[in-house]
This record gives C-alpha cells, structure tokens and sequence, in this order.
C-alpha cells in the first residue's frame, strides 16, 4: 500500500529543465497560432483599406467613412465564369472619394459596362480571386494570367464584339489586318461564334506568269518585294540567290498560255512620241480614275493613290509590253477573278495609257539581275521550295496544291499557356510579348521557320496583337448570348444582263449592294428610289463627281449606249426602297409657297449652306454633295423622306438627323426640287 | 527552427531584393556640359493608354555659345511613363532621341528633361504628352467621322477641311483658350441641340438624334483631354484659387 501512496512520476516536481522546454513549446505553440490572425491583420487588402479610412478621414468625409464596409470584396458571375476580389484594395472604383488620383484607390474611367455586370478580369484578365498584389496582377508558377498591358485592352472587347466597334480602333484595325495582311491564308481562325476570319488581300495566280512578267522580275520581287513597291503587302522571305532563282525558273516553268494569250494584239496605232501625248496619256490616266485603286510613288516618297490594287511605280520594270496591252483591252482574259474592271477603252486610248505605264521604269531595278539558265534541277529544287514554303497557301500555281493546315491555328492563341511557348532569350515572358515578336520578326526564334518577315509598322504590330490577343479561351466557353457576332458580306449578285454587265465592270469593288461589295462608294441597294432616269443614263456615260472634295471617283467606263440603258433599267426596278414612291408626296404641295419657306429653312433655319452648295455663286459647303442640279438627279419622294431620316435609307451616312417634321421635310424638298442648275457649273 | 530557417530565408529575399534595386541604376557620367536644354519635336503627341507616342521625342542640348554640345548627359524622367531611353549622352548633332511609352490611366503626362550644369544643379525641360482612354478614343472616332470636317482647319489627302467655308469659324478642338471656358453641359446641349439653342451659329446641327447620349459625352471627354491650354476640372480649379 505505502508503494501506491508513493507519488508517480508523473507528480513528480519538473525539473527546471522540463519546465524551460515547456516553457518554449508553449511559446511556440502560441507564435505559430497567431501567424494566421497575424498574417490577416498585416495583410496587404488590410492595409490598402485602412489607407483608404485615413485618406477619406483627412478628406473629413464622415459619411463616406461610416457606410465602409471592410473585409473581401467580390463580385460573383457564375454565368461568365468571374469571381473577382480586385475590389477588396480597389475600393473607390465608383469615384465616390473625388479626387483619390493614385493606385489603388483610382476612379474607374467610364467605360460602357457596369463593373458590377462583368467584374474585372473579363477585360483587365489577371487572377481575379488572388487576394495579394502580386498573385493578382503578375504570372506566378500555379498562376500563369498576368494582367493585360493597357495597351492591349481592347483585346477583351473583342472577346464579345467579333465586329468593328466604335471606339476600339486598334482592335478594329488589327481584324482588318488580319484579312488584308493575309494572315488567314495559312493560319486557321475561328472566331467565338464559329466565323472563320478571311483573307481580303487579293493575291495574284501565277499560273500564266511568264505572260505577264519575266523571270528576272520574280527574281527581284521575291527577293525583295518592298524594293519594287514600298506599299507590296507580300512579304519578305529572306531567299538567298539560288534559292530565289531556282523558284523563278519553277514559276516561269509551271506558266501556261491564258486563252487570250493566242489572240494577236489588236494593231493599236503607236501614240505620238511628243510631249503633248505625254500629257494627254496622264489626262486619260487622271480621268479614268486609275488613282482610285492604284497608287504611284511622287517625287518626295510618298504614295499617292489607293491600294486596292497594285502600286505602279515602277510597272514599267516589270510587265510584258504584249501583256500590258492585251490586259487594259480586257484584264478578264488573263485572269477571270480580277478586280480590275472592264474599262472600254479605245485603240488611242490603250496607246496611251501603254506608253504612259511602260514610262514608269526605274532603270536600276533589274540591272543587276543575271541569272543563270534554268535546267531540270533548278526547277525541280524551285518547285520543292515553293511547296515547303507555302506559296500555293496564297497564289494558285499549276502542279502545287494550297497547303492544308500549313501554320498554327490561332483560334486561342490569347490563353496559350507560357509553358508551351518558346521564347527568344531576353524578351519578357508574357503571351502579349510573344504574339507581337513573333509579328515583327518570326525569324528571330529560328532561321529555319517558315514564317516569313511582313513589312508591317510598329503600330500594325500593336494592332494585329491586339486582335490576336481577343481569340481567348474565356471567348469561346462565353455563352452566345453574349456573343456580337460580325457583319458577314451576303452573298448578293445582281443577275441576268445587267448582272454579267456588273461583274465585267466590278460595280461591287467600290458600292456595296444589298450587303455585299465594297464601301468606297455610295450603297446602291435603294438608288433606283432615289435617282432620275434621265441624270442617271448622263452619270454613266460622263460621271461627274457629286462631291467637289473627294479625291476617290467613279471611273469613266466608255459604256455604250445599249449598256447604259441595261444598267439604268435594272437599277431603276430592282433597287427601289419599300415606301418611296410617287405617291408618297402630293405633286401640289411642291407649289411657290412651299419653296419659299424651304429656302428660308434651308439658309436660315438649318444652315444647310455649310456642308452643301445649293448655288455656286453664293454657297461654299464642302461636306455633302453639292445640290446644285439636284432637282434634276433626285425624286422628290427621297428627298422628302431622306430629309426625316438620313440613318433610316442609308446607314452610316455622314447627315445629320435633324428630327424634322414633315411638313419642314416637304418644304425643303419642294425648294430642292427648284434647282434645276447643271452640275459644277459645268456640261453635263 | 523551421521559422528561423523561414525568417532568416525572408531576411535573405528582402536584402537580395534591396540590393538588386540598387544595381538595376547604374550613372552614365556626362562628358561635356551644357547649359540650355530645348525641345526638338515630339511634345503635345496624343496616344491611347499604355502606348508609345507616335513619334519620338527629340530633345537637344546647347552650349553657352548657343550652339549643339556632344557628350552632355540628358536623362527622362515622367511619373508613370517607360523612356526607351531613360538617360543618354547627346549625339553628333547634341541630340537625344527617346520614345516615351504612357501610362495606364488616359489625361495628360509630363515628361522632364534633365542635364546637369557645370558645377552642380541641373537645367531642365518640361514636355507634356496626352493618353486616351476609352472614353476619349470613342470621342475621337465620334469626332473623325462628323466633327472634323468643320473643326479642323487642315485639311488630307481623303478629306479636304470644309473649315475656311465658314462664318463665324468653328472652334478648333484643341483650342483650349476658348473651349475650357465653357461648361460640360453647354457644350453638350449645342452638340445635341445645335448652334442656335445656345445663341450660336445655325451652322452647327444639332445632332442630338444623330448621336447616342454617350457619344456626345465621349466628344466633349476627347476635346477636354487634347485642350491647349490644358483642361482643368472645374473642381480642382477651384480648389487651388
């Protein structure tokens, strides 16, 4: 018994020693229990807020101070897959402190969304759940999505809005490149809504080239296409010589005759060699519009003219003179899809213009061109080279098939993941970075890449970036709903004889047509509403611009007179407007009293001097079209109801709606119907 | 002894990551002195947030004869702006090229170039540049479709300026003196309701069923973001009088 009275061990007194040790594990017991409260108290949102307390209590902002609602903000849209704590630090977003001009504390700028509706990752990306600064802002090992550089921001309106977009220029810009460019020939991508984007550039078939050009020319172009034409959208392979020879002679060696090609040139009488020629040739050049779509290089460098086609600085240098001639005849018989149109010229016409562009040679282009002759070799080596780079993804060569999925699809190359790109050693790590050297230089992550060097300008590259940077996969799991798809061209063509008469002259290249065509000229989808017959057939065998300050006009054609009457009777039935007719305006409210008040509207009330003349003498407006004549080119019925609501018959345009009421609308239009004054002062 | 391992690791970070910022500046020492600093070109550009100029700024160092000076050391500096160059020494012609890439948030950036003088102290240049959000990029696009016909006085290859055809002359966007006087409201109600709803010109439309709300605002946020003299919110100004 007196051995269980004994106190056990454990009563036993702790020596100092145990006490200490106890001592220092219940030290550290409590040290690690207070790191998680501690790291909450001293945490970074913890602090931004407090900062916030203080700047809002300096700013003696009581109220604003007493409705703070501390801890972790989030937004929550399970629909978008957002949950977002940016607002934990970046409290004042509203703006209700004024003035808080630093980060975190900033004023959103005005944007058209509701923050509270998208969250913030949708646009700004970075970890929207991340609860410090650096996890939400910057790629960590677990988190790869830094934020989107300010300059790139527009990419995330792109993830809804697949089409062009008011006040996103660089986004818009960069779709549109993505197209001329030509990117879409060889990579593949789809947009959210399932819309493969499309090449718009127009690149030549070569499969009757030794017609058109010499194998010296391909040479030099290949080599170099920007020496040729500083505006040349192909891009820069960086051949060496013998590549580029070989792939000359397989081109000059795969050409077959085109069926004009048998056709002997019409004998054309040479134009006089004098200078009045010289300027008869630029005359005819001018007036023909020639201009509109091509561009030539003046003496100061600069390109004057459009780009819809060709440049033609220095086309002497490279075509065919038999060529040449045999195409400003008919450019059909050559190549069936061109965009060039059908003008008529005649024999004195096409003698001109022959000499004209021939003169157009820089002499030093291909002096230094001398190739050697072309054997079986060379040309078998030429035609392996031009299948492995590519060249039928975009030109349609005879015994070479286009390439199918010759380049990455880039349908999602926003999210690729940095732990599959490659990067070039001392560039920033980022998928922004990336896409854009890879723009302006893909060679420089490897000679050996097919990728070839475009002659693109620092913001182009911006650009395309930013369009490249919208294909996200957030974009493609976003539910359609919220999807703006683009406007897709229709498939419109005009059919029987007018319709060939409209294709052989390309009407679609510049006006656009119940959705399709082009849009640098006016849409002609209701023109039969709008138009007389009588100024209409004048139009087309003389077309004088409406618009004193455009410098884009209508080519001259040489229709005939049959022609003019096929094209004027299908314009004037087939595109007429739903609700504009004759009957639309009471032929008697167009009385003297009623142009009375019409011009007192048209000077004083509207001030419709300012943009359109409706009288030369007096009037300077050169906004609109001019109006002088305009009783004689449009029906009163459009002009009534133009005048309610310029938006309503012809989208996009320039005019105001000035919200008139329609008895303003028929006063203005029976002044308008008065001016009966040839156009420009001139003959008709 | 895990948590020491875990502080004196912190510890380790803390002072790599302090003295990693002291090399990242390392001085470029001047040659030459100068006396004067001017601007060659690239001030009063216009970009979007976060973007290069379109040009590069070009500044030049003179010496007390006036002439250029090789060898001066000139240096940018701009609260939130990334120089290519941050600092250089003049070229042959006493010249330093950078390009200036702004910040995240849209209004006006200044830039201050910097030379040392002989002997201490430093003579200095001031440039501004200006950032568009997006608010002022739609006032922009808003402002190149409709506005510019009349209010710019130059006039393009693809749009000759309809400007001198008109009298009373139009307002120049930029024209600061005249437009920060006058009140967001007012300039909204003559864009909506035309000239003559405010005592001006018929000549100006009204376009208030032509455009949304938010497009005359994003204009009136784009003529106030490119004023010159700069734009000053009426409650700033106010504050500092």
């Amino acid at each position: 018994m007196e051995e269980n009275n004994k106190p056990g061990p454990l009563r036993s007194r702790p020596s100092v020693r145990e006490l200490g040790l106890f001592g220092a594990v219940s030290v550290l017991l409590l040290v690690s229990l207070a790191i998680a409260p501690g790291k909450d108290y001293f945490s970074q949102w913890r602090h931004y807020q407090k900062s916030y307390l203080k700047l809002a209590t300096e700013r003696q902002n009581g109220t604003l101070v007493r409705n703070f609602h501390g801890g972790i903000q989030q937004i929550w849209i399970p629909k978008l897959g957002v949950t977002d704590r940016c607002q934990t630090c970046h409290v004042n977003q509203s703006g209700t402190l004024l003035g808080a001009s630093s980060q975190p504390f900033r004023k959103h700028p005005p944007v058209p969304h509701e923050l509270d509706e998208f969250g913030c990752v949708m646009c700004h990306r970075g970890q929207g759940t991340a609860t410090t600064v650096d996890e939400a802002h910057y790629a960590t090992a677990a988190w790869e999505q830094p934020l989107l550089p300010a300059r790139y921001l527009e990419a995330s309106c792109g993830q809804c809005h697949l089409g062009v977009l008011e006040g996103t220029p660089r986004l818009n810009e960069g779709r549109q490149l993505l197209s001329s460019e030509g990117c879409a020939h060889c990579h593949s991508i789809t947009q959210p809504d399932g819309n493969v984007v499309k090449p718009e550039d127009d690149p030549p078939p070569l499969v009757h080239i030794a017609e058109k050009t010499t194998r010296e020319w391909i040479f030099a172009w290949i080599k170099n296409p920007q020496a040729y034409a500083a505006s040349a959208t192909m891009p820069n392979f960086q051949l060496n010589d013998q590549d580029a020879a070989d792939i000359s002679a397989f081109l000059i060696a795969q050409s077959t005759s085109s069926t004009t090609a048998k056709d002997s040139v019409k004998h054309t009488a040479s134009a006089p060699a004098n200078a009045d020629a010289a300027t008869q040739a630029a005359t005819l050049y001018g007036s023909s519009f020639c201009s509109s779509c091509h561009a030539v290089q003046n003496e100061a460098g600069n390109l004057v003219g459009g780009n819809f086609g060709p440049e033609l600085t220095r086309v002497g240098s490279k075509v065919n003179p038999e060529w040449l001639q045999r195409w400003l005849q008919n450019p059909h018989g050559y190549e069936p899809g061109t965009r060039m149109p059908h003008y008529r010229f005649d024999d004195r016409q096409i003698a001109l213009l022959f000499s004209f562009l021939l003169g157009k040679k820089d002499p030093d282009f291909l002096a230094n061109v001398h190739l050697p002759a072309s054997d079986a070799n060379s040309i078998a080596h030429g035609k392996r080279l031009v299948t492995e780079s590519g060249c039928a993804a975009c030109h349609q060569i005879n015994g070479v098939n286009p390439p199918q999925n010759f380049a990455p699809d880039l349908s999602h190359v926003g999210s690729r993941a940095l732990s599959q790109v490659v990067f070039v050693p001392g560039m920033k790590h980022t998928v922004p970075d990336y896409v854009a050297a890879k723009i302006s230089d893909p060679r420089a992550f490897g000679p050996g890449l097919k990728m070839p060097k475009f002659s693109l300008t620092d913001q182009q590259v911006v650009a395309l970036t930013t369009a490249l940077l919208a294909q996200t996969d957030r974009a493609a799991a976003l539910p359609r709903e919220l999807l703006f798809p683009a406007q897709h061209r229709s498939n419109y063509h005009p059919g029987g004889d007018a319709g060939k008469l409209m294709e052989d002259l390309h009407c679609l290249s510049c006006h656009s047509i119940n959705g399709n065509g082009g849009d640098m000229a006016p849409d002609l989808s209701l023109e039969g509403s709008a138009v007389q017959r009588a100024w209409l057939e004048d139009f087309m065998k003389d077309p004088n611009t409406l618009r004193p300050a455009l410098i884009r006009r209508m080519p001259k054609f040489n229709l005939t007179p049959a022609e003019i009457k096929t094209l004027s009777d299908y314009i004037l039935s087939a595109y007429q407007a739903p609700g504009i007719d004759s009957g639309i305006l009471d032929p008697h409210a167009l009385n003297t009293a009623a142009t009375a008040r019409g011009k007192q509207l048209f000077y004083s009330k509207y001030g419709c001097q300012s943009c359109h003349i409706a009288d030369y003498k007096t009037d300077k407006g050169y906004v609109g079209p001019a109006l002088a004549g305009v009783g004689n080119r449009l029906t009163a019925g459009w002009i009534y109801r133009w005048l309610q609501d310029p938006e309503a018959v012809r989208p996009g345009t320039l005019m105001p709606n000035f919200n008139l009421k329609e008895d303003e609308a028929r006063d203005l239009a029976a002044f308008l119907m008065t001016l009966k004054a040839k156009q420009n002062g001139g003959g008709k | 002894m895990r948590l020491a391992w875990i502080s004196s690791l912190c510890l380790a970070l803390v002072l790599s990551a302090c003295s990693s910022k002291r090399d990242s500046k390392q001085a470029l020492a001047p040659k030459v002195y100068g006396t004067q600093i001017v601007e060659v070109s690239g001030g009063k550009q216009v970009t979007d947030v976060g973007s290069e100029t379109p040009q590069p700024v070009v500044v030049q160092v003179n010496g007390a004869d006036g002439n250029p000076v090789t060898g001066a050391l000139v240096s940018f500096q701009g609260e939130g702006i990334q120089f290519s160059l941050p600092q250089a020494l003049t070229d042959a012609s006493g010249q330093v090229t950078t390009l200036p890439q702004l910040g995240s948030s849209s209004g006006l950036y200044q830039i201050v170039a910097e030379t040392p003088k002989v002997g201490g102290g430093a003579t200095t240049l001031n440039l501004q540049e200006i950032a568009l959000g997006y608010e002022q990029k739609l006032g922009r696009a808003v402002n190149e479709k409709y506005c510019v016909r009349c209010h710019d006085s130059e006039s393009t290859p693809e749009r000759v300026s309809n400007f001198d055809n008109l009298s009373p002359a139009p307002h120049q966007f930029s024209d600061g003196a005249a437009l920060n006087n006058i009140p967001d409201a007012d300039l909204i109600n003559i864009t909506t309701h035309g000239g003559p709803a405010l005592g001006k010109s018929a000549q100006m439309p009204a376009y208030g069923t032509t455009l949304r709300p938010v497009e005359i605002k994003a204009v009136v946020a784009y003529i106030r973001s490119i004023a010159d003299p700069p734009y000053q919110m009426p409650g700033v100004k106010y504050g500092k009088e």
